[in-house]
């Protein structure tokens, strides 16, 4: 048998048929689904008569337009957002799908909540209408986000039709420097390949670098494998994975926990397999980043400065003119020196308890700056009451951040959470596009670390000069 | 879903790369429970100053381009977010081709459910079609999905490939998950199957 990728071994096992011209009827173990992209798709099966397929398998938790101030258990005051939250309670009873309703303490960022609560296992393919569902990724599942068309055909059939992407592969070698972290990994694979470096390849992550990191490092790392263009990245799942599942709500236990375990330890990259395309890394290399302009492929040292249009070729030209009168800079500009007045920590790239960790160590006893609004979500409730019950919530609120109820929050800003006109963020987020965290909004991307280093100084700051 | 077959019409450029779901429909524009009506919101935040009213600048609001069937776009076109309030909002105004160099996969995709014909053409053609575009409302473009070919003002011909399965459900307006449905016995055995093979999932 020739020698396979860990892409090859998943997509064999799950489908269940294939065409003459290679399109294939994906079987699909997991279906995530949110307020947002799924009331168009359940209308379709009402108006179709049809039923979802496998309800155990789909598991639906409202997050993208949901308030995070205390004051949501009260109700949602937004007249759409209510509806299309209250749709999402109905559609989750009248189809009989799992569901973590707002008041729920296990409600949150759907790509949280499904790793959390054990629905993400190695091995299976996950689809979600969002196109973060690369997180799941992370723990060796081929995981990407769908269309609301695709939500409905996945809702009737529990299949998708697909053909193969291709197969890349990105090492990080040796050992990451202090400061550096899995974010700044992934936004230094972007600023490596472009975005659109991975469209039409799944992405297999690899190297030391990557072992080395938890689980939850690894899920900001796949998260962002969208950013660069392609459908779903992939860490194979080891033992740091495995420890990470165990026991969790919806894993499997006993007989068959062992049963899973005889699989999932086959999902590896064999020796000799045949990568499309090969980045590789040095982990050394990596400093902290963030990005300048309104892609997220325009990232940079924190050390560097705001580059000029001129030196990019191309399509760039224009967009890095554009980006950079957007983003109200100037060429030459060091980027240590761009003062901001928001910060937000949270997202499904993020909002995990390890990066809150990662945020409050670096504010443990400082203060915000002066002026300035900083928020940290919660990427779910039970990560806010880990949060609590380890002291960092305390350390957020008493350095001047508020503390918030879980969501998406700003990172899309469909809530009441967003920039005005002219504001500057550093967020903890995954896009910077134009007016992506409210119309006019600038908004920079960083990790946690750096992300509370900013909040500190009032400006993008190497989180380095801190620790 | 409508047939697919040919279309003659305006083409506009907009050469921006990058250009993401968050521009072709921002985020305030997805509290809606439908998918019709968001051809007024495309491009909300280029074609819209911030107090109202419309930016004439922005090449849709120019009266050449405001019956735009085909948008010839710069580099990946349609990365971001999976939101098919996209590809909604595109077909809602009136565009039934958009023509780049490279599209996001998630959009690309999208496009298809909604019978909007995505197509990627090598660079040297693409720079014809922009030109093409920027000539304005008395130079139609053709493009005819059975030949696979685009036409441009000028007679100029340009062949481009599309997925033979695709092309044929687009020309058809074949519904996706009714076909599938036609395949259930090969899911109910592939689940027969895994539920020995992966009880756990």
């Amino acid at each position: 048998m020739s020698p396979k990728t860990l892409y090859d071994k998943i997509w064999d096992a799950h489908v269940a048929h294939e065409a003459d011209d290679g399109t294939c009827l994906l079987y699909i173990d997991r279906h995530l689904v949110h307020e947002v992209t799924s009331p168009q798709a359940f209308e379709g099966l009402r108006m179709a008569g049809r039923k979802v397929r496998a309800p155990e398998k789909t598991i639906a938790v409202p997050d993208h337009n949901v308030p995070t101030t205390p004051d949501r258990v009260n109700g949602i005051e937004n007249p759409e957002s209510r509806i299309q939250v209250e749709a999402l309670d109905k559609n989750a009873k009248d189809f009989g799908i799992h569901y973590y309703p707002v008041h729920d303490v296990r409600q949150g960022i759907v790509h949280i909540v499904g790793p959390e609560q054990g629905w993400t296992l190695p091995g299976m393919t996950v689809v979600c209408g969002d196109s973060h569902t690369a997180t799941h990724g992370a723990f060796g599942a081929l995981a990407h986000g769908i269309g609301t068309s695709e939500v409905e055909h996945v809702l009737a059939t529990q299949t998708l039709i697909q053909k193969k992407s291709k197969n890349m592969k990105v090492e990080i070698t040796g050992k990451l420097q202090p400061g550096v972290t899995a974010k700044d990994i992934t936004l230094a694979v972007i600023g490596e390949t472009g975005t659109a470096g991975g469209t039409g390849y799944v992405i297999e992550y690899c190297g030391e670098a990557i072992r080395d990191l938890s689980m939850e490092g690894r899920m900001t790392v796949c998260n962002m494998a969208i950013e660069g263009g392609a459908r779903a990245g992939l860490i194979a799942p080891d033992e740091t994975t495995f420890e990470y599942v165990k026991g969790r709500p919806h894993a499997p236990k006993g007989a068959q926990w062992e049963a899973a375990m005889d699989w999932w330890k086959t999902l590896y990259t064999d020796e000799g397999a045949h990568f499309d395309k090969v980045i590789t890394l040095r982990g050394e290399d990596i400093a902290p980043v963030v990005t300048w302009g309104t892609s997220p492929e325009d990232v940079l040292p924190i050390t560097a400065s705001v580059p000029n249009p001129e030196d990019f070729e191309g399509g760039k030209v224009d967009a890095a003119r554009r980006s950079i009168e957007y983003m109200g800079l100037e060429a030459g500009q060091k980027l240590s020196e761009v003062e901001i007045d928001t910060v937000f920590i949270g997202s499904c790239t993020n909002g995990r308890i390890e990066d809150l960790r990662a945020a409050a160590e670096i504010l443990k006893g400082k203060k915000v700056k002066d002026g300035m609004r900083a928020m940290v979500v919660p990427g779910s409730g039970l990560v806010r009451l880990q949060a609590e019950e380890e002291g960092l919530a305390d350390i957020f609120k008493e350095a001047g951040f508020e503390w918030r109820l879980a969501g998406c929050s700003m990172c899309l800003a469909m809530n009441p959470d967003q920039l005005q006109p002219g504001e500057r963020c550093a967020a903890t987020s995954n896009r910077n596009f134009e007016g992506r965290q409210g119309r006019g909004g600038r908004t920079h991307l960083l990790s946690p670390a750096m992300a509370a280093a900013a909040a500190i100084t009032g400006r993008l700051t190497d989180v380095r000069e801190l620790m | 879903m409508e047939k697919f077959d040919k279309v003659h019409g305006v083409a506009a450029p907009m050469p921006l790369i990058n250009i993401d779901t968050d521009m072709i429909i921002p985020k305030v524009h997805l509290k809606t429970i439908k998918r019709s009506g968001l051809g007024v919101v495309l491009f909300d935040e280029m074609r819209y100053h911030d107090h109202g009213g419309e930016n004439e600048d922005f090449v849709l609001n120019k009266p050449a381009y405001r019956q735009t069937e085909i948008l010839v776009a710069g580099d990946n076109f349609g990365c971001g977010s999976s939101r098919e309030h996209a590809p909604w909002a595109i077909k809602d105004f009136g565009i039934k081709v958009v023509i780049s160099t490279s599209f996001a996969d998630i959009f690309f995709n999208n496009c298809f459910k909604n019978g909007i014909l995505p197509i990627v053409v090598e660079e040297e053609h693409h720079a014809i079609l922009m030109d093409d575009a920027h000539k304005g409302e008395n130079a139609r473009m053709t493009v005819h999905l059975e030949d696979q070919q685009i036409t441009t003002s000028d007679g100029v011909v340009i062949e481009f490939d599309i997925d033979p399965h695709r092309k044929h459900c687009l020309l058809n307006g074949l519904d996706d998950i009714g076909q599938t449905m036609e395949k259930d016995h090969h899911i109910d055995k592939f689940e027969n199957h895994a539920s020995q093979a992966r009880p756990w999932v």
